[in-house]
C-alpha cells in the first residue's frame, strides 16, 4: 500500500508539471504582456518598459516559465499587477474561504444526495424514488445562481432572516464557528449544493438498482441474513462507485464557483478570479489557476486511494 | 409453548415419519407489464430425508423458479403463490419475514448456478460463510471464522486458511462452488437446494463437485433437490426424478424407472438426446419446437404442440396424473389405454 502511495504520487508529478506549462502558456497567448495589458495608453514607454523589466516580461518565454516555477516551488507566485501585494498570500486566503465553503456544501450535498438516492434505488419505482428523483432532476436543471438570486430575495429581502453577502459581520472576512459567522455560510452552501445532491442521488439511485438486481442478493437473502445485513451487503459495494462521483463532485466544489461567490460575494478563489479577470491581473490570475489546478490532480490521488482501498477488485500492483 | 412443543414433534418419533418435504399443488405466478408469467402450475411432491429429488427439464421449464419458492425467495412485490410447502413441520408460505429468516440458510439452504455471481465481489470467502454461521448459531465472530475454516477443508479446498481471506474473483470456478457448498452446509441444513450447480463448470471439475456434493449428502444425511437439465448428472447423483415441462411435473418416478421405462413422450425426448451420443453439459436440443409462452399456455396438455403422439383429445382437457406403479407416474393420455 505504502509503495503503491509513493508510486501514485510520483506519477502526478509530470501531470502537474504539464499542467503549470499550460497554465502559464495559455496566459501568454493572449496578445501583449500583463504590463502592456493594464498600462494606460498614455503612460510614458519608458515607465512601461521599466515595470517590464522590473517584473521579467522582458525575457524569453522559456526563461519565464523556468523563473515562475522556480519562484512557485519556494512558494512564490509572484505580486499582484493590480495592487503589488504578492499572490500567494491572497490565494491562500482565499482558498481557505473556499475549502469552508465548500466542505459544509459537501458535507450538506453529499449526505442529502446519498441518502436519497439510496431510499430510491432500494424503492425503485415507488412513490418515494419519484419524489427523489423530481429532487435530483430539479437540482440538476435548476440554474444555480439564478437559485442564489432566489434564496437572497426570500430569505435575505423578504425575510431578512439571512445575509446576502460576505463571509462575516461588517464584511469581516477573519473566519469564526459562531451564528454570527456561520448565518453568511447558509445560503451560499444550500446554492452551491445544489448541483451535487443532484448528481449524487442519480449516482447512488442506479448504483443500488443495479446492485439490488445482482444474484448475490438474493444469495444473501438465501442465507437467512436480515434486511438490514443485507443493505449493509449493498451499501460497501456502491461506495467505490458513490465516493468517486463524490470525490469528482468535491473537486468542482472547491475549484470554487465564480457565479455563487460573486452573487454572494464570498471572498473566494472564484471571487478572486473573477477580480483578476476583470482587472487584468495576470500573475494574480495564473496563481490561483495553478494553485487549483494542483488541488485537483492532488485529489485525484486521494480518490484513487480510497477506491482502491474500498475495493478489492481493483488490483493495487 | 404450544409453539416449542409443536417444534419438538421430531418425525423420527411419530409412527409413521411424515416427509421432510410435502409440496402440494404449488403454484407461482409473476406479475408483470406484459400480463401474468404463471411459471409454475400445480406441483405436487413429497421428499424424505437423507433423499435425492432431481428435476429434469429444459431451460424455461420452471425448475429454478420451483426451488426459489421453497424459501419464497422470489421478489415479494410480483409473485403469488398458492398451495403449499411444508419443510420439517414449518408451513413455508405463511411464516412471518422473521421466520423465514430463520429458515433460510440454517434448515433449508441453496447452492446456485454461476458461484460467482452468487457471492458478493467485496467480500472475502471467509466473512461470507462466517455472517451466515453468526447469523443462525449466534456464536462470536472468532468461533465463526474458525468453522468457516473448518467447511472449507470439508469441501476438500487445498491451504484453506489462505482462501478465506481470498476474495470470489481470486479463486477458479471449481474452487468457489465448492466455498458455495460450504456456505450452503455451514448450519447444516435438513433440505439443501442445488440449481445447476455444476452446469457452469467445466467437464471433470463437475464431476468431482458432483462426488463431492453426493458424498456429503450421505454423510450429513441432507435431502437434496437438485435441478438440472442433464440427463447424466440426474443419473448420477438421484434417487428419484421429476420431469419438468411448463410448470409441471410431467414424471415422477424412481430413477432406474424413469430413465428405463420412460412414460411420457417429453421424457422419451429428454433421453434421446443422451443417448445418441451427446455428451454431459450438453444442451437438451433434439425436441423440435420451443417450451410453451408461459403467458398464454395452452388448454390441455402443453406439450402437445411438439409431441409426435398427440391426438385430438391432448388438447381438449387437463392431463391427469396416471399411476400404471405407485411410485411411478406421469401425465400422458397415452397410459389410459
Ligand atoms: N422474477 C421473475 N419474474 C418474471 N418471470 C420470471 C421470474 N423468474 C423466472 N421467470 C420466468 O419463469 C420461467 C421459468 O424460469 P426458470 O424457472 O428460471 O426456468 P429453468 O427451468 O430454466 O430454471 C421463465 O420463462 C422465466 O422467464
Ligand atoms: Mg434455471
Amino acid at each position: 500500500m505504502i509503495s503503491y502511495l509513493i508510486r501514485r504520487l510520483l506519477y502526478s508529478v509530470p501531470i502537474a508539471l504539464g499542467v503549470s506549462l499550460m497554465i502559464f502558456m495559455l496566459v501568454h497567448l493572449a496578445p501583449g504582456d500583463p504590463i502592456s495589458a493594464i498600462a494606460p495608453a498614455d503612460a510614458p514607454p519608458d515607465v512601461v518598459e521599466r515595470l517590464r523589466v522590473d517584473y521579467g516580461y522582458d525575457k524569453p518565454l522559456p526563461i519565464q516559465f523556468g523563473l515562475w516555477l522556480g519562484r512557485a516551488v519556494t512558494g512564490d507566485l509572484g505580486n499582484s499587477v493590480a495592487s503589488g501585494q504578492p499572490v500567494a498570500a491572497e490565494v491562500m486566503s482565499a482558498v481557505g474561504n473556499t475549502i469552508l465553503l465548500s466542505l459544509c456544501a459537501a458535507v450538506f450535498g453529499f449526505t442529502l444526495g446519498a441518502v436519497l438516492g439510496f431510499v430510491a434505488g432500494y424503492k425503485q419505482g415507488r412513490a418515494m424514488d419519484k419524489i427523489a428523483t423530481a429532487i435530483a432532476v430539479a437540482g440538476i436543471s435548476v440554474p444555480h445562481y439564478w437559485l442564489g438570486m432566489v434564496l437572497v430575495i426570500v430569505f435575505s429581502v423578504q425575510l431578512n432572516a439571512l445575509p446576502a453577502v460576505g463571509m462575516g459581520p461588517g464584511g469581516s472576512n477573519d473566519w469564526a464557528w459562531d451564528w454570527l459567522h456561520m448565518r453568511h455560510l447558509i445560503l451560499p452552501a444550500i446554492t452551491l449544493a445544489v448541483i451535487p445532491i443532484g448528481i449524487v442521488m442519480r449516482t447512488t439511485r442506479s448504483a443500488v438498482a443495479e446492485i439490488l438486481n445482482q444474484e448475490f442478493v438474493q444469495a444473501l437473502r438465501a442465507k437467512g441474513l436480515s434486511e438490514r445485513h443485507v443493505l449493509g451487503h449493498v451499501i460497501r459495494n456502491v461506495a467505490p462507485t458513490v465516493l468517486a462521483v463524490m470525490g469528482l463532485q468535491l473537486g468542482y466544489l472547491l475549484g470554487g464557483s465564480i457565479l455563487i461567490e460573486t452573487v454572494f460575494s464570498w471572498p473566494g478563489t472564484g471571487f478572486l478570479l473573477n477580480t483578476a479577470i476583470f482587472r487584468r491581473d495576470i500573475p494574480m490570475l495564473q496563481g490561483t489557476i495553478l494553485v487549483l489546478a494542483l488541488f485537483f490532480v492532488f485529489l485525484n490521488v486521494v480518490v484513487d486511494l480510497i477506491q482502491t482501498a474500498v475495493d478489492p477488485r481493483i488490483k493495487r500492483a | 409453548m404450544t409453539a416449542a412443543l409443536r417444534q419438538d414433534q421430531s418425525p423420527v418419533a411419530e409412527a409413521a415419519p411424515a416427509p421432510l418435504v410435502t409440496v402440494e399443488n404449488l403454484t407461482v405466478s409473476f406479475k408483470g407489464g406484459d400480463g401474468v408469467i404463471k411459471a409454475v402450475n400445480g406441483v405436487d411432491f413429497t421428499l424424505e430425508r437423507g433423499k435425492v429429488l432431481t428435476i429434469l427439464g429444459e431451460s424455461g421449464s420452471g425448475k429454478s423458479v420451483t426451488l426459489k419458492a421453497m424459501m419464497r425467495l422470489h421478489p415479494p412485490r410480483k409473485t403469488s403463490y398458492t398451495g403449499r410447502i411444508a419443510i420439517g413441520g414449518r408451513e413455508i408460505l405463511s411464516l412471518s419475514d422473521r421466520e423465514l429468516g430463520q429458515v433460510r440458510g440454517s434448515v433449508v439452504s441453496m447452492i446456485f448456478q454461476e458461484p460467482m455471481l452468487a457471492f458478493d465481489p467485496v467480500y472475502t470467502i471467509g466473512q461470507q460463510i462466517a455472517e451466515t454461521v453468526v447469523r443462525h448459531e449466534g456464536v462470536s465472530r472468532q468461533a465463526a471464522d474458525k468453522r468457516a475454516l473448518e467447511l472449507l477443508e470439508m469441501v476438500q479446498i487445498p491451504s484453506a486458511a489462505r482462501r478465506l481471506k481470498a476474495y470470489p474473483h481470486e479463486m477458479s470456478g471449481g474452487m468457489r462452488q465448492r466455498a458455495m457448498i460450504a456456505l450452503a452446509l455451514s448450519c447444516r441444513p435438513d433440505l439443501l437446494l442445488a440449481d445447476e450447480p455444476t452446469t457452469a463448470l467445466d467437464a471433470t471439475v463437475q464431476m468431482q463437485v458432483l462426488i463431492l456434493l453426493r458424498q456429503l449428502q450421505r454423510e450429513m444425511g441432507m435431502a437434496v433437490i437438485f435441478v438440472t437439465h442433464d440427463m447424466g448428472v440426474a443419473a448420477e447423483i438421484a434417487d428419484e426424478v421429476a420431469v419438468m415441462y411448463a410448470g409441471r411435473f410431467i414424471e415422477t418416478g424412481p430413477v432406474g424407472d424413469v430413465i428405463g421405462r420412460r412414460l411420457h413422450p417429453y421424457t422419451e425426448g429428454l433421453l434421446a438426446s443422451t443417448v445418441h451420443g451427446a455428451q454431459r453439459g450438453q444442451r437438451l436440443e433434439t425436441i423440435a419446437g420451443a417450451p410453451p409462452n408461459l403467458a398464454k399456455l395452452p388448454s390441455g396438455c402443453a406439450f402437445a404442440p411438439r409431441c409426435r403422439y398427440v391426438e385430438p383429445r391432448c388438447r381438449e382437457t387437463e392431463v391427469p396424473l396416471f399411476h400404471p406403479k405407485p411410485d411411478h407416474a406421469a401425465r400422458c393420455l397415452r397410459i389410459d389405454r
